[in-house]
């Protein structure tokens, strides 16, 4: 079995397939615990009701796919959201250092779009935590050889029988600059986010997208490109926009900025039900328009504050210790004396290789997890629903691996002759990457690329500026034709590597730019102000796009809303309960 | 403190393979405020001209979360190994001097292989033996006052600046060093993980382990997570004489 990627959700697929008796090759670009997921800060959720709230698992179902805006299928949703208190106790047993209580049990806080503390937490490092956990089971299953590391590598391609089907994979070792292909019974992709598309955003620097990207290119399809989470609070720099967790607010965080000379607390007056804690869509939405419509950013620039100077500093230290360093570190001042200053970060895919609820691609034999699939967030992601996801779609798609290969008909083993040929093909690309030759700039195009994504296919779309991008686009990825790479050398080069990430990044940019230009709706992250209604009969719908040459080809299907009827969404009043159509069969949770 | 200055000037020792000989190479790249030392290479990466006006290779550097919470970027900046990404040039003298840290083999440039801190973890058993991943409840019960404890030693992301400061790790030397030894204390403070408390301290009897450490006290000093290492190192040193004299005892 091939697992790329050793962030959460590759990590937790690993674990079960070498507990379920496969040998497993994992795959990444770094060494595992240097993954993005060390960057989740706030935690993970799941409805244990600890707090006495009267929390449950259906409760945080309807949360989920009530915050997502109805987007998301919602058979997985609710397997995922029942699966989570098992998923958590799980994590306790291998000794993440989770926050307690008093009597010595799991502490929970706040998050966005609920009204319950729901969230488990290891102070504000909790994603750091959990990979970690993660990590060390994955090194115990590494002693006795049923796990192999390959890091420093970066996935290419798949390796394709004749018939289709998935067979290995081809990679580029990042040392030696070596292109070699390994076989499988089945890959796992759990590749992360595309944040670098974005130019800069709260993601790590391996963000690109990239893998996901060649996957799609090889017949993959990928779903829901264009819902990109913008996360209300990150402090903006050069190199990235560092995130300011939404557990600042959980724990009592306040958003203001100035008016008529006094502090103003525009989310608590905008949204009496959930203030502070309204969904992130929604508390970025409110950050632009006091910024950018109503000129009210502090100092007259594009930020508001996010507070917590209010709140006992032994109490921030012990639940927010770590994003207040970062604050400090960063900016040199102290968040637990002055207001910081903030402002919204691209931070999240929604959207990713479709799979089924069962993980499989459009590609049979390959299987995608966490951040690189589409299936849990619907329209926006809440906030630690992500840690969650990533757990239960890698441990899923380990299952659904396990079973594949039981089932496998060797007999059309594919010939070497597949991996012969996608070796040579890939090794073509890369002779053709360092033979570039002519006056453009391959950095420059990415910071072009990220302005032009952050500028017009971020918070706010208009169908003109869409358009504008979309050719743009195109323009890059000529002008990348013509862009030297500086470094023609085969010994740890890292722009050839990076060369080809652009590559991919300019096919996945277009996937985000067309899907968002097409739906001519507001739902979710996805905001149009010249379509500002959520328009159901037209547009509940799954955005599935299929790679072409001449550009991704699109095709809509329906979402199961067989579990929750789909009712308006807002957070200014008190949410009304979700209609619940009977339970179907209750799937074995994490099992 | 402001470092403000017309532009930023960098030397940085290159080595193009393990086996080539080290160079320096000095750059200049544009002053902006609130830089910090990533960011500085990346311009140097986006016109890498040395100062005398020779067009090289853009150096390389290993990077990923850029807000310190995954060790990736450490180097030695002006003659102290911390991360690149929390390296802010205001608070940094001219020139900035960057060096690959010397306890570890050299891959290219500023890029260390610090794999054998990742096998350290294997030998000291760093993880807690579960059964399984099945569903079996929730953890034993803890205080608040343990997971405060357990909860800073985890932050340990393996960047390796521990080793790059302790006198008594070098290429040749098989201590294992701090980051290791106090992971073998988090997992030994686990009531699970304490079921291999023995085999984890006899693990740390042998050659390189815990009987190395000099005491110099340099690890605490650096660690960038303010890790309380000497303390983890001599909270071992006191369970293994306890075993030790228990094993006597029952020889």
């Amino acid at each position: 079995m091939i697992v790329v990627g050793g962030g959460l959700a590759g990590l937790a697929a690993a674990m079960r397939l070498a507990e379920g008796g496969a040998s497993v090759l994992l795959f990444s670009t770094v060494p595992v615990k240097r993954s993005h997921s060390v960057c989740a800060q706030g935690g993970i959720n799941a409805a244990v009701n600890l707090k006495g709230e009267g929390d449950s698992t259906q409760e945080h179902f309807d949360d989920t796919i009530y915050g997502g805006d109805f987007l998301a299928n919602q058979p997985p949703v609710k397997d995922m959201c029942e699966a989570a208190p098992e998923i958590v106790y799980l994590l306790d047993r291998m000794g993440v250092p989770f926050n307690r209580t008093g009597e010595g049990l799991l502490d929970f806080r706040r998050f966005g779009g609920t009204k319950h503390h729901r969230t488990a937490f290891a102070g504000a490092t909790t994603g750091q935590q959990l990979i970690y956990a993660l990590d060390e089971q994955v090194r115990r299953y590494e002693v006795p050889g049923r796990v192999e590391k390959r890091e420093a590598h970066e996935f290419l391609s798949v390796v394709k029988d004749g018939a289709g089907r998935c067979v290995g994979i081809c990679a580029l070792d990042l040392v030696t600059m070596e292109v070699t292909t390994h076989t499988a019974d089945a890959v796992i992709l759990a590749t992360g986010g595309p944040g670098m598309i974005f130019g800069k955003s709260t993601n790590s620097v391996n963000c690109t997208g990239s893998a996901a990207a060649a996957a799609y290119q090889q017949g993959a399809v990928y779903g829901n490109g264009e819902f990109i989470q913008v996360h209300p609070t990150a402090i903006p720099g050069e190199d990235k926009l560092r995130l300011m967790s939404e557990s600042a607010r959980g724990e009592g965080g306040r958003v203001w900025t100035v008016k008529d000379g006094k502090p103003w607390y525009f989310l608590e007056e905008w949204y009496p039900a959930y203030g502070n804690l309204v969904p992130r869509d929604i508390a970025t939405r409110a950050i632009f328009k006091v910024v950018f419509e109503l000129g009210l950013g502090v100092d007259g620039q594009p930020a508001v504050y996010l507070d917590v100077s209010h709140i006992d500093p032994k109490i921030l230290d012990k639940k927010l210790g770590g994003i207040l360093e970062i604050y400090e570190k960063f900016v040199g001042e102290d968040p637990r004396k002055l207001p910081m200053r903030v402002f919204p970060g691209v931070h999240y895919s929604m959207g990713g290789l479709w799979v089924d609820f069962q993980h499989m691609t459009s590609v049979p034999g390959l299987l995608a997890a966490g951040e690189c699939e589409y299936q849990y967030h619907g329209a926006n992601r809440l906030g630690a629903n992500a840690l969650l996801s990533c757990i239960f779609a890698g441990m899923r798609s380990a299952n659904t691996a396990l079973a594949h290969a039981k089932g496998l008909d060797r007999s059309a083993a594919a010939a070497d002759a597949a991996f012969t040929d996608e070796k040579r093909r890939q090794a073509a690309k890369n002779d053709e990457a360092l033979a570039r030759s002519g006056g453009e700039d391959l950095w420059q195009i990415h910071k072009e690329l990220g302005e032009w994504m952050t500028a017009h296919v971020t918070v706010v779309r208009k169908n003109d500026g869409l358009r504008a991008t979309d050719e743009k686009l195109i323009e890059f990825a000529d002008r990348l034709r013509r862009a030297p790479l500086g470094d023609t050398g085969r010994w740890v080069n890292q722009v050839l590597p990076f060369a080809r990430n652009l590559d991919n990044m300019l096919v996945l940019a277009r996937v985000i730019t067309l899907g968002a230009l097409r739906r001519d709706e507001s739902r979710g992250a996805h905001y149009k102000p010249d379509f500002p209604e959520r328009d159901d009969p037209n547009w509940l719908k799954t955005t599935k796009a299929r790679h072409t040459d001449a550009g991704p080809a699109f095709e809509y299907e329906a979402v199961d809303t067989s579990l929750i009827k789909p009712r308006a969404r807002k957070y200014d009043v008190e949410k009304q309960s979700g209609t619940v159509a009977p339970a179907a069969a209750a799937a074995g949770a994490i099992g | 403190m402001s470092n403000a200055r017309p532009h930023v000037t960098v030397r940085i020792l290159r080595q193009d393979a393990p086996e080539a000989t080290p160079r320096w190479e000095e750059f200049r790249t544009p002053y902006r405020p609130a830089l910090n030392v990533i960011t500085v290479l990346r311009d140097i990466r986006q016109n890498p001209v040395t100062v005398d006006g020779v067009r090289t290779t853009p150096p390389v550097w290993e990077s990923n979360c850029l807000e310190e919470v995954c060790g990736a970027c450490s180097m030695v900046i002006n003659g102290k190994a911390r991360q690149s990404c929390s390296a802010l040039v205001d608070h940094l003298p001219d020139p900035i001097v960057l060096q690959p840290m010397a306890t570890f083999p050299v891959v290219r440039d500023l890029i260390v292989d610090r794999s054998r801190m990742f096998d350290a973890l294997k030998r000291v058993m760093a993880w807690i033996p579960i059964d399984g991943t099945y569903s079996l409840g929730p953890g034993p019960r803890a205080s608040e006052e343990t997971q405060e404890v357990r909860y800073k030693l985890s932050t340990c992301m393996t960047c390796g600046v521990c080793l790059e400061v302790c006198p008594q790790v070098t290429r040749e030397s098989l201590f294992v060093g701090a980051a290791a030894l106090s992971q073998a204390r988090l997992f030994n403070t686990h009531p699970t993980g304490a079921m291999k408390k023995s085999e984890r301290l006899r693990a740390l009897m042998g050659p390189g382990g815990l009987a190395d450490c000099g005491n110099s006290q340099n690890c605490v000093a650096a660690c960038p997570k303010g890790i309380p290492l000497t303390t983890s190192i001599a909270d071992l040193n006191r369970e293994g004489t306890i075993l030790a004299i228990r094993d006597l005892l029952t020889g």
